[in-house]
């Protein structure tokens, strides 16, 4: 467990000595849970200076027009600060919410609808897969049933074939490419993957098998949430 | 998804509780809840917390071509969204009368006002004047999201700085904020609006009504005032008529507000909060130290866990890796073996034209080939046209 109130005030820049480092790192990251009043459940998570919000409503009812007979509906919706939603909004929910209904025992609430809302705070590089962090922390707070819970990482290729986790957004912009995987918690398998760029086979291999190393400690932080926030429970 | 409704037994009982002047969270008839606000890491974007009603604010700006009715002067455009995380009743992309309300109100409040200079936005008249583009995001709705959506604007519109221009002639060059630093917006006055519910036929009033006591309201009565006392805009809905010795009183309100904590919790008096927070913020900037809305989580609290930067174990990352290439069988075969000859060319492309390229040749047309033969016989056998012409006909 790390020290956390040393985290508050130590005062320091991030560098540029950072960036040259020759093992991955998954920047500092933190949430808060249950935040807002109204949502079933809410979240925060912040990766770096990447923060994400998410609220989530279910399971409640659904229109007849989306209903579905046998399982749960489930809808996503990535807002963003500024303007009016676009494709790429519409092509993130749509790989976070495969990722929930692979996720959500959806067959335990039929004709219902489970409504996960992001709202984009900030964005410094790795959105997607802090999107699905946030998710999976919202949907743990609203205690809502699942098969295992899921994180997502991102790594880029720079341009010299190095792999680089949780990349900012201007390493992402310097990149050749660009991975995000959703990973299970139970086997550690890939559940999406959402890639631009281009890479070799080896490559993905490699970003697959860093992605699973980077997703223990992901899930070492879920656990310890929610060991720390039922601790004073008896 | 729609709202539970409010029962009868829950409007009986909060009508009962203002007559006898309580409120359901002990505060007094005019106390405000604890406002606070946090700014983010880019400039112009700050999130207000009034009690729990939560709304985000960013201010970003674009040159654009102005108005023809207005060349000299810059443009402000305001946008209020209503998440639909702010209340199961609120759905995306829907005009409802709340949102309407909201967005009129907000525009009046601040640009009507004249509260920011529009002529010092202009680059060059008539061609390019700067927008400003306020978009207001409610996260959380407990009620009083005009009052919060207000102090959002208004914090975000100090908070912004917008590029440096430098003007040779008819170019424009537009600077980075690494090359220059970027400018403040003047702003000539900060107005804010302060909400007042009346209840009973207007007998009862409250300041900065919840959201429980919103729903039992019979008007509303929205006053934007600003540090000098000057009423930008008042704004009465509901339909109580209210006489002007009511009114008086509510004005002298205006000024005690509640006090404000900012995100280093520090108490400080109301408005001249507002100024000194930019340069607060500017300040921690300048330093060097951690700023946004990661610093400000509150790590103190149970439901709040924080991790340091920790590397990711590399060690056998490249052994994984090929094991598991080894192990899928490779595919070097871009066909299926088997394949015609004559259908492998066909996939790959033929260009027909200057911009036009075709994959496939398509099936021969065979329409009106037969002609001579007996149509009226033969017609059924042959359908519909030549793509359904394998699986009808023999």
């Amino acid at each position: 467990m790390t020290d956390i109130s040393a985290t508050g005030q130590v005062v320091c820049m991030r560098g540029p000595m950072e960036l040259d480092q020759s093992s991955p790192v998954l920047r500092e990251y933190g949430s808060e849970q249950s935040l807002l009043s109204r949502p079933d459940g809410s979240s925060t998570f912040v990766q770096g200076d990447t923060s994400i919000l998410a609220g989530v409503y279910g399971p409640a009812e659904v229109k007849v027009s989306k209903e579905i007979y046998d399982r749960a509906t489930v809808e996503v919706l990535i807002q963003s600060k500024m303007g009016l939603p676009s494709v790429r909004e519409r092509a993130r929910e749509q790989c976070v919410r495969e990722t929930c209904e692979a996720a959500l025992l959806l067959t335990l609430h039929p004709r219902s609808s489970f409504t996960l809302i992001l709202q984009v705070v900030h964005e410094d590089g790795s959105l997607l897969s802090c999107c699905l962090n946030a998710a999976c922390m919202a949907l743990m707070d609203a205690g809502l049933p699942m098969n295992n819970l899921f994180c997502g990482v991102t790594c880029a290729i720079s341009k010299e074939g190095q792999i680089i986790t949780d990349p900012t957004a201007r390493q992402e912009k310097e990149s050749r490419a660009l991975l995000t995987f959703a990973i299970d918690s139970v086997e550690h398998n890939v559940l999406m993957s959402s890639t631009t760029g281009s890479f070799s086979v080896p490559e993905l291999q490699q970003c697959i098998a860093i992605s699973q190393k980077a997703s223990e400690q992901i899930f070492s932080f879920y656990r310890d949430s929610v060991k720390r926030r039922y601790s004073k429970m008896k | 998804m729609r709202d539970t409704p409010l029962s009868n037994c829950e409007r009986l009982f909060l009508l009962q509780a203002i007559q006898e002047k309580k409120r359901l969270d002990g505060r007094q008839t005019y106390d405000y809840r604890n406002i606070k606000i946090l700014f983010g890491t880019d400039y112009g974007c700050c999130i207000v917390e009034l009690g729990k009603t939560r709304v985000l604010c960013q201010v970003s700006c674009e040159l654009v071509p102005p108005k023809d009715s207005r060349p000299t002067e810059g443009i402000l455009y305001f946008n209020l969204e209503l998440s639909p995380m702010a209340s199961p009743a609120f759905e995306s992309n829907r005009q409802s009368e709340l949102l309407v309300m909201l967005n009129r109100q907000l525009e009046r409040c601040l640009r009507n006002s004249k509260c920011i200079d529009t002529e010092s936005l202009c680059v060059i008249s008539g061609e390019k004047v700067w927008q400003i583009r306020v978009d207001v995001h409610v996260l959380n709705h407990d009620g009083n999201l005009m009052d919060a959506a207000s102090i959002a604007a208004i914090s975000a519109l100090s908070h912004f700085r917008r590029p440096d221009v430098a003007i040779q002639g008819r170019e424009v060059t537009v600077f980075s904020p690494e090359e220059r630093d970027p400018i403040p917006l003047s702003i000539y006055h900060m107005p804010i609006c302060v909400s007042f519910a009346f209840f009973l036929q207007g007998s009862y009033l409250l300041v900065d009504p919840c959201e429980r006591e919103e729903r039992v309201k019979d008007g509303l009565l929205v006053i934007a005032m600003n540090k000098h006392r000057e009423i930008c805009s008042i704004q009465s809905s509901g339909g109580i008529m209210l006489l002007k010795d009511q009114v008086k009183p509510v004005e002298m309100l205006l000024l005690v507000e509640g006090e404000h904590e900012n995100h280093s919790s520090e108490r400080i008096k109301p408005f001249p909060v507002l100024l000194c927070f930019s340069s607060f913020v500017l300040m921690q900037r300048k330093e060097g130290g951690k700023f946004g809305f990661a610093e400000s989580l509150p790590i103190e609290r149970i439901t709040a866990l924080k991790r340091d930067e920790a590397p990711v174990e590399m060690a056998d990352v490249k052994d994984t890796a090929e094991e598991i290439i080894n192990r899928t069988e490779s595919s070097t075969e871009v066909y299926p073996p088997g394949l015609k000859t004559r259908e492998r060319s066909a996939a790959s492309p033929v260009l027909v034209a200057t911009g036009t390229a075709q994959v496939g040749e398509g099936i021969v047309n065979s329409w009106g080939l037969e002609e001579d033969e007996d149509d009226e016989v033969i017609i059924e056998d042959k359908g519909g046209g030549t793509y359904n012409h394998n699986c009808i006909c023999k």
